[in-house]
């Protein structure tokens, strides 16, 4: 394993801004990982933190093959971890929405084009993502439909589910859109929610990119890994969306996972001052909760559950 | 008439409103729509709704047509200081023209689109954000230049802006509305969090001989204060001038004024040391028409921008 400092900045007040990577193995650009582009994305640091963990022990006992070179990205952003901002502190903006960057533009931008540079030119691309509609995801891939998307690999994670967006114009300057665009294979993983630790998700994501790597010849083929699932693979828009139909206190009975019928009582909604059921949300198909909003106070009209039931 | 463009139920015993006030006189069909307040820390727009409003109650005779103020797109954002809508995590003009199956602001933004669609005129007044100065401008993107030039012109403002066109931009109220066939004008003007009473007036006075020369305002309005024609930017005429080391900006320039090669507009120092990192100075003879407010900078913080061409 080798530390680089891919990206560095010096800050008017702070200690330097570094962006650093894990190499293991020496070769052709095969993976690369991103966890933390945004300063909440713990779940994804940590995720990160375990990868370096395996891959470090992987590259001892000689489990990754000759003239394979993966590079793992725990955190692209630092300096919003450090004081619990999603985005960069000084301006408000997402280092997520400005690649592929630009080396004389703006702060982001420039941070966007050191880390795409150094993501540049891998087969594989893999990206611990975070969704701006905030709550608890069941473990999947997203892939952005750009016309490069090879659903077929994704399926290789061995995850229940991948997702294809539509992307909207404000996608287009996504990390795991520009990969696509510049030739990566690109992937994101989502799972659980932002800034807390879940154990059992994160295990399941570990898994799947090292299964990923196996199954794309990434890994040497006698190192155990778990089996996975035959994915089921849906446009975005096929999800079910189940909206709040009152303002107040959300009480939800069933969670992300969970495989529920038509009609089942998912949540109640309560009035927020006189503690009474303002709105009883049950079911309104059978199928997966493979969303779960993770708020306790709730507008009228906030994606509270999305179905799956493909 | 003040109408409630949208609502939906805030958690807590509150009621999230965009509202906006529908002014009528005479027999004219025109209808022109003034918004703002989409960014929360833009506030240039506020005084230009009053200002409005209050001249219209003066003179409702002169009105001759519909006009419809929005002075509050995004109210929570100016109720909190905050520049995107509290909660959310886009900014609000990157979402145009929104979807019933969103979040709720996407929600909310695609019924305001459909209350905005179809008017004469839209005008999107902004005023940068709390890091730039701008002069007073509109901004449009190259495609639409042909058919919105001619509108700008008679805001009388001192630039007008023609920008190359980006994907993420097709996603702002101003693109959505032009693509539909609502023609819609952007003005940029002043800074974050603060009100330039002198570009507010000139905007009004923009704004009023604009409704007269589309004929729904009876009067010429005064423009004495306003340039006789704005300048017209070529593509590619921007130049762009970024922080090159991270401290702290000090200029003791002004924004519009022609600067010429080699001059100092400002220069980046430490506090800590006392070195002189970075001496900003013009590459070009040009227009300074946006120069930085906010003087912490970062590597690629923008300090000034220059329109390179055609300024005299």
């Amino acid at each position: 394993m080798k530390e680089e400092i891919l990206f560095s900045m010096k800050s008017p007040f702070r200690d330097d801004f570094r962006i650093k990577g894990y190499r293991f193995g020496q070769g052709e650009k095969s993976l690369a990982i991103v966890g933390a582009l945004r300063g909440d994305e713990v779940q994804q640091l940590y995720t990160c933190s375990q990868l370096v963990k395996e891959l470090s022990a992987l590259e001892k006992r000689r489990g990754l093959p000759d003239g394979v070179e993966v590079l793992v990205v725990p955190s692209a952003n630092p300096f919003s971890m450090n004081i619990s901002k999603r985005f960069w502190a000084m301006d408000g903006t997402d280092i997520n929405r400005m690649f592929p960057g630009y080396q004389l533009g703006e702060t982001t931008q420039r941070i966007a084009d050191g880390v795409f540079k150094a993501l540049q030119g891998y087969q594989y691309g893999i990206q611990l993502a975070s969704s701006y509609v905030a709550g608890c995801y069941v473990p999947h891939v997203k892939m952005l439909h750009t016309g490069y998307e090879d659903v077929q690999v994704a399926g290789l994670f061995g995850l229940p589910y991948v997702c294809v967006r539509q992307p909207l114009p404000f996608d287009t300057t996504l990390l795991n859109y520009n990969w696509q665009i510049w030739d990566t294979k690109a992937y994101s993983l989502y799972g659980g929610s932002n800034d807390r630790i879940d154990v059992k998700v994160s295990r399941e994501v570990q898994a799947a990119i090292l299964r990923f790597m196996q199954r794309t010849g990434l890994m040497e083929t006698s190192c155990r890994t778990l089996e996975g699932f035959r994915p089921v693979v849906f446009d975005e828009q096929e999800l079910q969306v189940v909206k709040a139909p009152a303002p107040g206190l959300f009480f939800p009975f069933r969670f992300v996972g969970d495989q529920v019928n038509k009609g089942d009582l998912l949540a109640h909604i309560l009035h927020p001052y006189l503690g009474k059921v303002e709105a009883a949300i049950t079911a309104p198909a059978s199928g997966r909760l493979f969303f779960t909003s993770d708020r306790s106070l709730t507008l009228k009209g906030s994606p509270l559950f999305k179905i799956c039931s493909l | 008439m003040i109408k409630t463009v949208v609502s939906t139920g805030l958690p807590v015993d509150e009621e999230w409103q965009i509202r906006k006030n529908v002014l009528t006189g005479g027999t004219g069909k025109m209808r022109i729509c003034i918004v703002t307040g989409t960014h929360g820390d833009e506030l240039e727009g506020q005084y230009v709704c009053y200002r409005l409003n209050r001249i219209v109650a003066e003179h409702p005779e002169l009105l001759d047509g519909t006009l419809e103020i929005y002075p509050a797109l995004n109210p929570l954002g100016i109720d909190s200081i905050t520049r995107g809508i509290p909660g959310f995590d886009l900014d609000m003009n990157r979402i145009f023209p929104g979807s019933e199956e969103g979040t709720v602001t996407e929600q909310l933004v695609h019924r305001l689109m459909n209350d905005l669609r179809g008017a004469d005129m839209v005008i999107d007044i902004h005023s940068s954000n709390i890091f730039l100065r701008e002069i007073p401008q509109v901004r449009i993107n190259v495609n639409m230049a042909g058919r919105l030039v001619p509108f700008a012109q008679w805001l009388k403002m001192d630039f007008i802006w023609i920008h190359e066109a980006a994907t993420v931009l097709e996603s702002t109220l101003a693109h959505s509305l032009n693509s539909l066939g609502t023609p819609t004008l952007v003005v940029e003007m002043g800074v974050g969090m603060r009100i330039n009473h002198g570009y507010c007036e000139r905007l009004v006075a923009g704004i009023l001989h604009l409704m007269f020369r589309m004929g729904c305002w009876r009067e010429l309005p005064d423009l004495s204060c306003s340039p006789q024609e704005s300048v017209v930017s070529a593509i590619g005429g921007v130049e762009f001038l970024n922080a090159e080391a991270s401290g702290i900006f000090l200029t003791d320039s002004r924004n519009n004024h022609i600067v010429e090669p080699g001059e100092e507009i400002g220069c980046v120092v430490s506090p800590l040391t006392g070195e002189v990192l970075q001496r900003v100075t013009a590459p070009v003879r040009g227009l300074l028409f946006t120069l930085r407010a906010y003087p912490v900078v970062y590597e690629g913080s923008l300090l000034a921008r220059i329109y390179k061409s055609e300024v005299e």
